[in-house]
């Protein structure tokens, strides 16, 4: 690595933290304008109650120094009590869901990107054949639908008509239709993709070069022309993690899944603010995080693109 | 005079000043009208076919959901077994497409003509044609207004720090490069859900207190977060544009920053900044639909097309076409706007595409 690219690594380190300290920020300041503050209950407590309550949970003291501790204890992942779910804590909440999300994002990632992939290289490599046009006219259907719709429509398919998978998303078998309505959209993305940058390297002049040096076909496709044509699709990593942590919000609350996503729509919905701000900012430095990895990758694979 | 005898530079040749033959006229005959690249563009964008059938797509939906509420019998918000003075009439509620209530039948049979509900009703006896009709026109609405926003900050903030450059450029860069690496949509739902707690009291007996809350703080997070990808477009292109002769002109006549900006900069990168406003409409609609279906949409009973598709997740095994009929026009409006925002760019922008 030349000290060009370290200095862009630092750079985007920097920058990456300073996102995260934002989000700490924003969610803080928001949880203060919430009218009634955090700690309001529908039931009406004695002064003396709400005064040991605030005390409790440091709310008398200054807002600054209470931004200060928040801080402190986003840093060490206390997120505080729920507001709705007596006596759990966020934290917990959050990494009970984390594990079947966790679940259901890697492997609707993975497949995205091997059939994405696949596809997009067929089609470019059969470029404006009948193959081509239907994947090309699939993908872009798929990319205008928002997540939710193909959900519903998915659910009321395969599971109530058909009863091929269950409409519950808490068993594995479950997870089929999730995962599926989950990775159409990157899947059609990486596929339109690996498409255009395919059709790009298979014109330049190495590739000439390969096949007059009779190079077989096979070895052209996987060692020339895929591996360089991978290169933009390392971009969309990021973006398309992003994507499956918002996505995974509406896909789980369609299908029940017992996931990060679902807790936190159940918490806009029940309004339980601690459990909303602790899933946003640890989802938020998750997507921040692999954004920055995205990037960087990026730049290490490919010495060629400008550092700026 | 001889041919070959060596002229003066001051005498003339008057063989050069003669009347010209037909054959040289025809030289001079133009083929085709000059064109401006506006003209140009757009007869480039004629010849596209998939960019004109979504335009014109995009068209009838849109007067469509203008014009049809107003001569429609029913609203969008009238419970028809809800009569003022009447017992509650629950035969109206959740109809089939094509069905009648009770008392409707009865006025049929009577001979009376009555219009049909083309789509059913909801579970609360709305005329679900006319709801999806109103929510198309929410959604776009939303996704247009929203996109304006978008437009005018992003090119207000974009020109100021391209053209400023040095210190100024760098700070503000700076700021835009934080909030685009924001999570958007996280940043979206939460501040959609906190704000329209705090905002439905700041509207109280206000005019905005008809529109909702909920779309108020739509506008308000795309003001806030969204600007950013139309600022760093703007911004490269004053940034390339700058250094134009033109410009150094300008200034040398004595024209200020704002004039510069204003006349020469700006249209001269309109191309650019109309494709990504026109696809950016698609993306608050998407936006809009994904807050509407979590239930941080438009103010009930008002509809729009992702709470319309949300509201039918309930009866989705008994009514399936509730979902089906919005989530049709959804998909329509995304894909037709995003078909001619790529032909748009294809006529406007041949450089772009790459």
């Amino acid at each position: 690595m030349n000290p060009k690219t370290i200095k862009y690594i630092i750079k985007r380190l920097i920058l990456a933290v300073f996102t995260v300290w934002v989000v700490i920020t924003l969610t803080f300041f928001i949880m203060h304008a919430v009218p009634g503050g955090p700690f309001m209950s529908e039931k009406a407590v004695s002064p003396a109650a709400q005064a040991a309550l605030e005390a409790k949970y440091g709310l008398d003291k200054p807002l600054g120094v209470q931004y200060v501790t928040y801080l402190g204890d986003v840093i060490q992942l206390k997120l505080g009590p729920s507001l709705k779910q007596r006596g759990r804590m966020v934290i917990d909440i959050i990494g009970d869901g984390l594990k079947t999300s966790a679940k259901l994002g890697v492997i609707a990632a993975f497949l995205a990107l091997a059939i994405g992939v696949v596809l997009g290289s067929v089609a470019a490599l059969r470029r404006n054949t009948v193959l081509d046009r239907v994947i090309m006219i699939i993908t872009t259907a798929f990319v205008s639908m928002p997540s939710f719709i193909v959900g519903s429509l998915l659910l009321v398919l395969f599971a109530i008509k058909f009863h091929v998978f269950p409409a519950n998303g808490s068993t594995a078998a479950g997870l089929v239709l999730p995962v599926i309505t989950l990775m159409l959209y990157p899947m059609s993305y990486i596929t339109r993709l690996t498409r255009s940058s395919m059709l790009d390297v298979l014109g330049q002049d190495y590739i000439r070069t390969a096949k007059a040096k009779g190079v077989s076909k096979w070895r052209i496709i996987f060692v020339h022309a895929l591996k360089n044509s991978l290169i933009p699709v390392i971009t969309y990593f990021g973006p398309m993690l992003a994507y499956i942590v918002t996505g995974s919000l509406v896909v789980e609350q369609i299908f029940a899944v017992p996931g990060i996503g679902r807790a936190f729509v159940q918490s806009i919905i029940n309004r339980d603010y601690t459990l909303i701000m602790g899933t946003t900012i640890v989802l938020a430095t998750f997507i921040v995080i692999m954004n920055l990895v995205s990037d960087i990758l990026y730049k290490v694979v490919d010495p060629r693109i400008n550092l700026e | 005079m001889d041919k070959n005898l060596k002229r003066l530079s001051a005498q003339v040749d008057l063989s050069d000043f003669m009347p010209a033959s037909d054959e040289d006229k025809e030289y001079m005959v133009k083929m085709r009208e000059s064109t401006t690249f506006f003209k140009d563009g757009v007869r480039r964008l004629r010849k596209n076919k998939v960019a004109m059938i979504s335009f014109y797509v995009i068209v009838i939906i849109t007067l469509a959901s203008i014009f049809v509420p107003m001569f429609w019998p029913y609203q969008y918000e009238t419970m028809l077994g809800m009569q003022p003075g009447q017992p509650m009439d629950a035969s109206f509620n959740n109809l089939h497409p094509f069905e009648y209530s009770s008392s409707e039948q009865a006025r049929i049979a009577a001979g009376e003509k009555v219009f049909p509900h083309i789509f059913g009703t909801d579970s609360q006896g709305r005329d679900y044609f006319i709801r999806v009709v109103y929510g198309t026109r929410i959604s776009l609405a939303v996704g247009f207004f929203a996109s304006i926003i978008v437009l005018v900050i992003g090119i207000v903030y974009g020109s100021i720090s391209g053209y400023a450059g040095g210190k100024v450029d760098i700070v503000m860069m700076r700021i835009v490069d934080i909030i685009y690496s924001l999570p958007d949509m996280l940043m979206v739902i939460l501040l959609a859900s906190v704000m329209r707690m705090t905002l439905t009291e700041a509207l109280e007996g206000t005019v905005l207190e008809k529109i909702g809350s909920n779309i108020i703080s739509l506008f308000i997070i795309f003001a806030l977060l969204y600007w950013v990808g139309m600022a760093r477009l703007v911004r490269g292109q004053i940034l390339s544009l700058r250094e134009q002769e033109y410009v150094l002109a300008s200034q040398t006549a004595g024209a200020k920053g704002s004039w510069v900006i204003r006349k020469h900069l700006i249209p001269n990168c309109i191309s650019v900044i109309v494709i990504s406003t026109a696809l950016q409409i698609p993306s608050a609609i998407f936006t809009e639909s994904y807050l509407s279906f979590l239930g941080l949409g438009v103010n009930a009973p008002m509809p729009s097309l992702g709470s319309l598709a949300s509201d039918a997740l309930n009866g989705l095994s008994s009514y399936p076409y509730r979902l089906v009929i919005p989530a049709i026009v959804i998909s329509l409006i995304v894909l037709s706007l995003n078909l001619f925002g790529d032909g748009l760019r294809d006529a406007f922008d041949p450089k772009l595409n790459s």
